[in-house]
């Protein structure tokens, strides 16, 4: 006896390359993103370390022209309160993901180990357009700079509570370098981080298929994905 | 901006008045942000700008409780002090207000049991202190400076306030206003202060009486200091009613 499997459709395998916890923090975060960049800006703009501003329509925090009218400010108040408020959403979903991340092994299944002589490789494989793409397996260049943006995400979060508190917390602080030097690093961790995005979404828009995986989590199975990594 | 009421003392219904404003202009906030991150206009304004409230509320909170009104902050010596410090208000040097030393009183009210004005001379015989410290802008920029004058906590002593209420809050010359909690108000590093670098404080930076809390930022050290109060309803302050962060601790 055998069974009749009829005109079955056309299913293409596929699986699941980025789990739920991953996909809901990772958008919760880029919200998160855009708020404490965006008024990050304008707290910047009201008191530059270098002689420029970012431009009023890339940043959050209210309306210029009304804070202005208003308040004799230039919409610092606003865009402090997004900042502090953004705050608590950034470091609770990234609690979440690093305990995640941590805990289930994801971490050091996704992104261990990194060699030099294998990022060397890829990062000239991908220069060169040749580096092949696996879902769900992270080269080695993937690897470093994933690693680098959490390393400067904890970064941002010590230097800007070392800025937020330099008396309460005056021990990381005097670690930082002191105030001053705490606002430079917490500058340049966020151009760290603007700097990935850049190569971030470029690389989504470069590989479009890449976008709706980190929504269904799902990604088709190639037959050159069988080779482990 | 707020005219100073002439005794210093909040009324009831100016209180009232002064929340149903901080509302509206509030509101008038947000606007643009939302915008900005939707790509539209935004309806529930008020919903988000009352968010954003409860935030700037809760983290208060957490700063309250974060708060060590043992730990003095650090100290510097008398080299790095600034001389030449920085001027900041939100108008021109040329419109500061200029007082008169001999006709000044500073005026007392609230949960205060003795509540007699006092001469500026008066204050200038009680027993004093200095210290060199920072002070952080909101902004971004820090300058530390010397600041000499009479604790706060000694003042608080002698004029028998209730140091178990919540406030004590300060009304400028200017029509600046602002208060702090009774915690921090007790803090060795808070001062009434009349001088800076060791001279009597410039107009600028204002004569004849400021307050300088080394543990808050900048906005939260009042200049021209003309009244001070004690109490259990929450204040505001000038730059607070228009959203900055009230408790604002460093």
């Amino acid at each position: 006896m055998t069974m009749e499997t009829s005109a079955a459709p056309a299913i293409r395998a596929t699986k699941v390359i980025h789990p739920l916890a991953v996909r809901i923090t990772h958008w919760v975060n880029a919200v998160a993103m855009v708020i404490m960049i965006g008024s990050g800006w304008r707290i910047w703009n009201n008191e530059p370390i270098f002689d420029f501003y970012f431009p009023v329509w890339a940043t959050v925090g209210g309306d210029f022209a009304a804070s202005q009218d208003l308040h004799n400010e230039l919409g610092l108040a606003s865009a402090l309160q997004w900042h502090f408020a953004g705050m608590w959403l950034l470091v609770i979903n990234g609690v979440i993901y690093f305990a995640y991340g941590l805990l289930s092994g994801r971490f050091r299944q996704a992104f261990l180990p990194v060699n030099p002589r294998a990022f060397l490789r890829d990062l000239l494989a991908a220069l060169s357009f040749r580096l092949p793409h696996d879902p769900g397996v992270y080269n080695a260049v993937q690897k470093a700079l994933y690693l680098g943006v959490l390393a400067a995400g904890i970064v941002m979060v010590l230097s800007g509570l070392a800025i937020w508190k330099p008396g309460q917390f005056q021990e990381l602080a005097w670690l930082f370098g002191g105030f001053d030097f705490a606002r430079l690093v917490h500058f340049l961790g966020m151009s760290a981080i603007v700097l990935f995005l850049v190569v971030h979404i470029s690389l989504v828009i470069i590989v479009p298929k890449t976008l709706p995986s980190m929504i269904t989590g799902r990604a088709p199975v190639h037959a050159d994905a069988a080779n482990p990594m | 901006m707020r005219a100073t009421p002439a005794n210093g003392i909040l009324r009831n219904d100016e209180t009232v008045r002064l929340v149903a404003r901080r509302g509206f202009l509030k509101g008038g906030l947000s606007l643009g942000a939302l915008t900005l991150l939707t790509g539209c206009d935004v309806t529930h304004t008020d919903e988000v700008q009352a968010v954003l409230n409860g935030m700037s509320r809760w983290n208060d909170g957490i700063q309250a409780a974060l708060f060590n009104p043992h730990r003095l902050l650090p100290t510097y010596s008398e080299e790095e002090a600034v001389k030449d410090f920085r001027y900041n208000a939100y108008y021109g040097e040329d419109k500061v207000p200029k007082l008169d030393g001999r006709s000044y009183r500073l005026i007392l009210s609230g949960l205060v049991e003795n509540r007699r004005p006092w001469a500026l001379r008066e204050l200038y015989a009680l027993p004093q202190t200095s210290q060199i410290t920072r002070l952080v802008c909101v902004e971004g920029w820090s300058m530390i400076g010397k600041w000499s004058g009479v604790p706060l906590r000694s003042f608080l002593e002698r004029i028998g306030a209730d140091l178990t209420a919540k406030y004590v809050g300060f009304e400028c010359a200017d029509g600046y206003y602002s208060s702090i909690d009774m915690a921090s108000a007790l803090h060795p590093q808070t001062l009434l202060t009349f001088r800076i670098s060791d001279e009597i404080l410039a107009p600028k930076y204002g004569y004849p009486l400021r307050l300088r809390i080394a543990t808050k930022l900048g906005f939260k050290n009042p200049k021209w200091i003309t009244a001070m109060y004690v109490t259990n309803r929450f204040p505001g302050g000038f730059w607070e009613d228009r959203g900055y962060n009230w408790f604002s601790g460093v």
